[in-house]
């Protein structure tokens, strides 16, 4: 699995960092999400794909 | 008759205060796009169905520009929070929305949110405490889901908390359509603007750690960031949107989680469904309150309808949550729902900014309910809650418990 984040259509809110913090963080200076680890392992799939489904921006895309 | 031969009054009237009224389902199956009249007489076109509002919602075409001419207005009195003059001063689209969308963001990510988790809880336990040497039955509305979000914005904004009341006041011209007549309104609305610009102009002198303060050390817009106008302007919207949006759902949540006493066990039995339960409330909210207006600047088409240039649109987020076609069981509420792709807090660009900030709360309350009070139970049948009419953000009028 490879996570990739569209900045420009992250409306910062968050909802990644609260599902996949392993995953996810956000920058403080603007609270666009960053992904920490672009190849997640197995046990963070399921997390991963919660919150693809659920960004309310749909600015995460899963490869 | 059916729904698609009248023209609905809209708010459609529900007796039931967790329940939804009946025409959603209809309009969903058979009138999607429908003609709706609003409380001042003019019409507007209502989307019920999730893809539609979704995606109306995400799309820049329709905006936000309420104050058009042409555009309807939701009450005789104007249009409360969404048509006021107010909101135009923050841009409403396009780079400049987003310039101002990351400088406010910041302080709304997940990571400050979860670092406010200690004080909040802390809050919560004062409140309930309180209302427990009240004796029962208490009311959970007053006692604890108003002060909570109010407290909570306040410490983020710098703002004293125990000028509470006036904002209640001042929020409450805002957010409810119908309750109040235009020269009250305006007199409310030019109190809290001199209010907001007298506090700013203390922060600029004598700034604290607080979002207010922090914007303007950011600098004016040569220096990337916000005029004065803006930042009170901000500051006020802030302070709305975290008042009562939070508060009424506190109230809610916490009743429709009580209303089947079994979805309170399950929770006492695994704490762990909070996160769910909490978006699973969220989605099923019957009385989210008036739904979201956009103003069409171009003709476009909605699934299959054209809708011409200066076209008002009202989405139902609360009946698109309901909608089967993106929900299994859409009607059912099931505390482990995963994933939750609900659309109350909206969808796109202009979605929700303190979203992360009510769900903690939301969360927070929760959490503290089910260890300090497993014994909770609504002190009313669920079938006697009421309503608050007119609101632009639905809440009922007490939450009577005991414990």
């Amino acid at each position: 699995m490879k996570v990739i984040v569209d900045e420009d259509k992250c409306c910062g809110a968050g909802q990644c960092v609260l599902i996949a913090p392993e995953v996810f963080d956000q920058r403080d200076d603007d609270g666009i999400a960053v992904v920490l680890q672009a190849e997640p392992g197995a046990d963070q799939h399921d997390a991963v794909r919660e919150a693809a489904a659920v960004c309310p921006g749909a600015a995460i895309e899963l490869g | 008759m059916s729904v698609n031969e009248q023209v609905l009054r809209y708010p459609i009237p529900s007796d039931a205060a967790l329940d939804p009224p009946a025409e959603w389902a209809e309009l969903r199956k058979e009138c999607p796009v429908a003609h709706v009249k609003l409380p001042s007489g003019d019409t507007a076109t209502l989307l019920t169905r999730y893809d539609d509002v979704k995606q109306v919602l995400a799309d820049p075409r329709f905006t936000r520009q309420l104050t058009a001419p042409d555009a309807a207005r939701l009450s005789a009195e104007g249009g409360g929070v969404f048509s006021n003059e107010m909101a135009t001063i923050i841009p409403d689209g396009g780079e400049e929305h987003q310039h101002w969308r990351r400088l406010v963001g910041r302080w709304f990510t997940a990571k400050r949110m979860s670092a406010l988790r200690p004080s909040m809880t802390e809050i919560a336990e004062g409140l309930i405490d309180e209302m427990v040497a009240g004796g029962a039955p208490g009311d959970l509305r007053a006692s604890l889901g108003f002060p909570l979000p109010v407290y909570v914005i306040c410490d983020m904004l710098g703002v004293p908390a125990e000028d509470r009341d006036r904002f209640s006041y001042w929020s409450d011209t805002l957010l409810n359509l119908t309750r109040y007549g235009k020269e009250e309104i305006d007199a409310a609305q030019a109190e809290f603007f001199q209010y907001m610009s007298g506090l700013v102009a203390g922060k600029r002198a004598a700034p604290g750690d607080d979002l207010l303060s922090e914007l303007i050390a950011v600098g004016g817009p040569e220096e990337g960031g916000l005029s004065d106008l803006q930042i009170v302007v901000t500051g006020m919207g802030l302070l709305v949107a975290g008042h009562e949006t939070t508060a009424n759902m506190i109230g809610k949540m916490v009743s429709m989680l009580l209303a089947d006493r079994g979805r309170w066990e399950s929770l006492l039995a695994d704490p762990k469904l909070i996160r769910t339960a909490v978006e699973e409330t969220l989605r099923l909210d019957a009385n989210a309150g008036f739904g979201l207006p956009r103003y069409l600047g171009e003709e476009t088409e909605v699934s299959g309808t054209v809708l011409p240039r200066g076209t008002t649109v009202v989405c139902s987020m609360a009946a698109a949550n309901r909608d089967e076609s993106a929900f299994e069981a859409a009607g059912e509420m099931d505390l482990t729902r995963s994933p939750n792709p609900h659309l109350a807090f909206g969808a796109g660009a202009h979605s929700c900014l303190g979203q992360a900030l009510a769900r903690t709360e939301l969360q927070v309350v929760l959490e503290v309910l089910l260890r300090k009070l497993p014994t909770l139970e609504l002190a009313v049948p669920a079938g006697e809650l009421e309503r608050v009419e007119g609101l632009a953000v639905g809440g009922l009028r007490t939450v009577p418990v005991r414990w």
